[in-house]
């Protein structure tokens, strides 16, 4: 149990809230699109840092997300019934990601069962994600990352923080046919219209 | 473009993800207060510059954000290890000279 102050971030309903994608108009794809582009707006997101070696806080992450905590480098496991999944980032520090709402409590469950030196800040306002699937996908992303997307590299429960575009980006593999960018807000704008310049060629269907 | 190995990821990365960092395994003084100046110098501001096998720190900046180090020829740029904070280099110019691992 930790005594920080801390706010639910979330305003409500009442409040109208703005995705950093809400400029934009979108694109319909015709008929078979390459590449169909959806933003997953106003989602949940907890930095978590503890130490992994620490039995304690490995167990009682697990007791309230419902998932193991991944100690494996890049490992991204899922809860598929609640909506949430946490990936790895680096040996001591995880992204949780939540159904929106919920993060406020889920931050409140992590600091009364932890205890000792972790951190767990919400950082729902500074990022947003954007999901890639279709039949060229896969080819998008060669196009806009040095890092290796082939499936040999790259499974189906991975995660890599990388460079895509010039920026920073965290590139997830949550199923076989769909791809997640988890971008900075600032960040939003330019990888939205790098996406839709690079897929030029292949289609693109982009609802926002 | 250079392929470097992040400890921590477990993984070859390309080089735009690192930043590097300067020299490794400089020590702070113990006793700051009754050090010499010149020591204190040297621990501010004096780095080596070798030509050929240099150890340094370098970040993983958008990756997982961690230092490591790294033992590297100056001259033909190749990387020789990579190892975490922490550790020490298994390859160094005595283990060189004395022809072990080149």
């Amino acid at each position: 149990m930790s005594n920080v102050a801390v706010f639910d971030q979330n305003a409500g309903a009442g409040v109208l809230a703005e995705s950093p994608l809400s400029h934009v108009s979108g694109r319909k794809g015709g008929s078979s699109p390459g590449v169909i582009l959806r933003e997953k707006a106003f989602m949940g997101y907890l930095t978590l840092r503890g130490n992994a070696a620490d039995a304690a806080f490995c167990e009682g992450v697990e007791q309230v997300l419902g998932m193991p905590l991944p100690t494996a480098p890049m490992a991204l496991h899922q809860n598929t019934q609640k909506g949430s999944s946490i990936l790895w980032i680096s040996p001591d520090e995880w992204l949780i990601l939540l159904p929106g709402g919920t993060e406020y409590e889920t931050e409140l469950a992590l600091r009364a069962e932890l205890s000792g030196h972790f951190a767990v800040v919400n950082v729902s306002g500074g990022l947003t994600l954007l999901t890639v699937t279709g039949p060229d996908a896969r080819h998008l992303l060669h196009k806009s990352t040095g890092y290796d997307v082939h499936p040999r590299n790259f499974p189906v429960g991975k995660g890599v923080t990388t460079t895509f575009a010039k920026a920073t980006a965290i590139i997830r593999r949550p199923s076989e046919t769909t791809w997640e960018l988890v971008v900075r807000r600032s960040f939003a704008d330019y990888c939205y219209r790098w996406l839709v310049d690079a897929s030029r060629e292949f289609g693109l269907d982009a609802e926002i | 473009m250079l392929h470097i190995y992040c400890p921590y990821c477990g993984e070859h990365r390309e080089e735009s993800e690192f930043r590097p960092k300067g020299q490794a395994h400089i020590l702070r003084p113990k006793d700051p207060d009754n050090c010499s100046d010149e020591v204190w110098a040297d621990y501010l501001f004096f780095r080596d510059n070798p030509r050929g096998l240099h150890h340094e720190m370098w970040l993983h900046a958008t990756g997982c954000r961690k230092y490591f180090n790294v033992t590297r020829d100056t001259v033909s740029y190749e990387i020789l290890e990579t190892y975490k904070m922490g550790e020490q280099p298994k390859i160094t110019a005595q283990s060189r000279a004395a022809g072990g691992e080149k």
